[in-house]
């Protein structure tokens, strides 16, 4: 029998260290797949088309996600088979399995997007050469060049990667000077957000990707004069469109100080022509807000994970200083952002505990805190709780939750979680959590 | 412009689940540890479409989280050592490497990091050089084999009847009674089950195959297994899974020939038709579903590997969706996974029989478990 007590992986934070608090060995996958994947998000652009073109073992995936969307209709594969590796010519490869495909179809697609993968990096395949002749041989797609690489992911993530590509094909415009847009998120911040606020203020407008239903929509993302991002996968997204497009990029990630927040405010205040907010009023509106909660959940344990929020411990910190009993935080290593949380927390709360989410002994723990009240659904599974906030990437229930808002907002799903179970198995097995395409 | 590719081009269609998850599939409840070779992706599409069983059964399925620069200077002592250092706190019963298109690529040794665990752990361990550009039929079938090779020993043979099912994964089988409904099956007609490879038995109760008369083989990835037995034990075998009244009286007179005879039975095959009918999957499956139904006039369109000998003269072996398309061409009514609905030509009726390796979990609520009379009810109730 396996010795429970001496397979878990999980530390206290002041034992831990930062950003990776555990070591690289095998990994496990739970069985929680709410964050969106690079179909979920490639599939926001209207009127495209994904191809990818990888080994049968990469496109199961891929093709099994697309068909649970009931977007098999914008989706088609090419495999690479032993032979290919052998022979070598995956330039004609591409291009030939991409063009039959096209000629395939009866309406072609506005836009496509080409998904090469790990072997197309490692046998150096010349795709500048690739997309040049797919350009030329259809010139009214736009083709744009995306990847599913996991084996590069500790220098570029595909996720951010994804998250770049999918505006790759908006192309210089005239700019419109009071319009902006949310780049790269799972979802649109709520309309009562901080930051829509400063915006309206003056008198600019936002638009997201997620709020376009045609691909001339999408190309008129391209007229923003400034993006704003709020997780780091997005972050390359906005310098890129900053580079090529000149629209102006601010990266405001989700933080749960109340002086960050103001300052983040403060810093698109001062970038739009906006007053700077007088933030009292939402201060005390989300210290209620919390003390409701705090109420309604009283001492239940409380664990979270980084899949609802890119800040976990930003987030352990505030429920903590609010007196919420925080003891787990479900996460396998931190952005540099987390910093000042992390050692703030290993003085204050010396005790929480880390838990990683991919180690092999992950596996084996047992899943028996029902009484815990978590916060993201690894941390729902971990814990084997049915009562969990189901924040995926920053959101719930189709809006984003950013600043005091979404202190507001999350305190208020705290206290339904603390009040009604949910399914967690039915819930946290859906691919893409939200996804709508 | 690329006529040549087209072969390996997918516009409409799936794909089916690839050897590596074949060979999770078939060690899933054994109590080893089974270690993906992969950067990552693996993992979750095995997890999430390719295993049912996934959140009730915490089996130690894992992947080595391969690197590019791991990749690249050919660290397979860091695959070693990492398998090594879990394995000895997770303490498997055996453990299995299984590749990806990127050790193919950089022509990592499976067998030899193996053996370099075995070493270490003292615990049994198989390298299977798979590579995700197989279906899961190779590695259901290479993982089969190798338990059979490493694990029988010879032991009595039992004095009544007793039967061995091989090829027994929810990729064919799904996870909604089929499985039971063989056991029962089996039961009815006087067999006992000494092991089924493997959903619900052992690795002890594997090991002990050399026990069983007769080898039920009840999908394709089922004969490697088989053949070892039978060179081992002098174990016959029989393709094929009793469905329906009719044939389930043949199949079962099968066994009993193949267990006196000691020679392999094959109650399915049969020679191809073309009154229009196709049936569309792997092939033991789809070759008992025909001979159940009655159907001579039908074809069967296996578009998978390892179908040799089990196919009748006619039936089309054909993987690429043009071939598909194009075989197709005269259908009038098709069973086959409703994701091959595209495929088929206009007017052409589809009996929509899902299957755990091609269309995954979304229509797994659909999947029916077809042994003996409930056969009968099902294409009576598809033919409404």
């Amino acid at each position: 029998m396996i010795d429970l007590r001496k397979t878990d992986p999980g530390v206290p934070i002041s034992e831990a260290s930062f950003p990776a608090p555990f070591g690289s060995t095998l990994e496990y996958a739970s069985p929680a797949r709410g964050p969106w994947n690079i179909v979920h998000v490639g599939m926001l652009i209207p009127e495209s088309r994904q191809i990818f073109v990888c080994a049968e073992g990469c496109l199961r995936g891929v093709v099994l996600t697309a068909a649970e969307m009931g977007a098999m209709d914008r989706f088609s594969t090419v495999a690479i088979e032993e032979h290919d590796a052998l022979d070598g010519d995956f330039e004609e490869m591409l291009l030939g399995g991409v063009t039959d495909i096209l000629n395939g179809l009866e309406k072609k697609p506005r836009a496509v997007l080409v998904f090469t993968s790990c072997i197309h990096h490692f046998v150096a395949c010349d795709l500048g050469y690739v997309y040049g002749e797919l350009r030329a041989r259809f010139p009214g797609i736009d083709f744009t060049d995306c990847y599913m690489t996991p084996i590069l992911r500790q220098t570029v993530s595909p996720d951010a990667l994804m998250r770049r590509q999918l505006y790759a094909a908006l192309r210089p415009t005239e700019k419109e000077p009071r319009r902006a847009n949310f780049l790269g998120s799972a979802t649109s911040p709520a309309l009562s957000c901080d930051l829509r606020e400063v915006l309206a203020s003056a008198g600019w407008t936002a638009g997201d990707i997620l709020g376009c239903k045609t691909y001339d929509e999408y190309l008129a993302l391209a007229k923003a004069s400034l993006n704003i991002t709020m997780i780091p996968a997005a972050k390359s997204a906005g310098e890129e469109l900053e580079r090529r497009l000149g629209q102006r990029h601010l990266y405001l990630p989700a933080a749960y100080d109340y002086d960050e927040i103001d300052s983040e405010l403060k810093t698109l205040a001062g970038a739009v022509g906006a007053p700077t907010p007088d933030t009292r009023g939402k201060r005390e509106a989300a210290e209620a807000a919390l003390r409701r909660a705090r109420e309604t959940v009283g001492d239940t344990p409380v664990a979270l994970d980084y899949t609802a929020t890119t800040r976990p411990l930003g987030l352990a910190r505030l429920l903590l200083a609010h007196g919420f009993r925080v003891t787990d935080v479900y996460a396998d290593g931190f952005i540099e952002d987390e910093r000042a949380d992390f050692d703030r927390l290993r003085r204050d709360a010396p005790s929480l505990r880390l838990r990683p989410t991919v180690h092999p002994a992950m596996r084996v723990q047992p899943r028996d805190r029902a009484g815990t009240l978590a916060i993201g659904q690894k941390a729902a599974y971990f814990t084997g709780t049915n009562r969990f906030v189901n924040l995926v990437e920053g959101g719930a229930d189709g809006e984003g939750l950013w600043g005091y808002d979404g202190v507001v907002r999350l305190a208020a799903l705290l206290e339904d979680a603390a009040r009604r179970e949910k399914d967690t198995r039915a819930i946290i097995s859906v691919k893409g959590w939200g996804c709508c395409c | 412009m690329g006529v040549l590719l087209l072969k390996q081009a997918n516009r409409v269609l799936s794909t089916y689940a690839a050897d590596v998850s074949g060979v999770c599939s078939a060690l899933f409840e054994l109590g080893g540890m089974t270690v993906m070779h992969d950067a990552s992706g693996c993992n979750s599409t095995y997890n999430t479409h390719d295993e049912p069983r996934w959140y009730d059964w915490d089996s130690l399925v894992f992947i080595s989280a391969l690197t590019e620069v791991n990749a690249v200077m050919g660290a397979d002592d860091k695959l070693a050592a990492d398998v090594t250092e879990t394995a000895r706190e997770l303490r498997p019963r055996f453990i299995a490497l299984a590749g990806t298109p990127i050790p193919m690529i950089t022509g990592v040794d499976f067998p030899g990091v193996a053996r370099v665990i075995e070493k270490n752990t003292g615990i049994p361990t198989f390298g299977f050089d798979t590579n995700g550009m197989h279906s899961y039929l190779l590695g259901v079938s290479r993982a089969l084999a190798a338990l059979a090779e490493r694990f029988c020993e010879p032991c009595e043979r039992d004095a009544g009847p007793a039967v061995n099912i091989l090829g027994a994964t929810p990729l064919d089988l799904s996870v909604t009674g089929t499985a039971e409904a063989l056991r029962a099956a089996f039961a009815a007609h006087g067999w006992r089950v000494n092991a089924c490879w493997a959903m619900g038995s052992s690795l002890e109760e594997l090991a002990l195959s050399g026990r069983a008369q007769v080898n039920a083989v009840v999908s394709s990835s089922g004969l490697a297994a088989a053949r070892v037995l039978q060179k081992k034990f002098g174990t016959p075998y029989v393709v094929g899974l009793p469905f329906g009244e009719t044939f389930s009286g043949t199949y079962f007179a099968a066994l009993r020939e193949a267990a006196e005879a000691g020679e392999n039975r094959f109650p399915a095959r049969m020679d191809a038709g073309k009154d229009g009918t196709f049936l569309i999957g792997e092939a033991a499956y789809m070759t008992s579903l025909r001979a159940a139904l009655g159907w001579s006039g039908a074809c069967v369109l296996c578009p998978l590997e390892l179908s040799d000998g089990l196919l009748g003269a006619g039936d089309l072996t054909v993987r690429a969706e043009e071939d598909i398309r194009a075989a197709l061409q005269s259908a009038r009514l098709v069973i086959a996974d409703p994701m091959y609905a595209p495929a088929l030509p206009g007017g052409a009726r589809l009996l929509a029989l899902p299957h755990e390796a091609y269309s995954g979990r979304i229509y797994r609520s659909e999947i029916p478990a077809l042994i003996g009379s409930a056969l009968e009810e099902w294409i009576e109730e598809k033919m409404k």
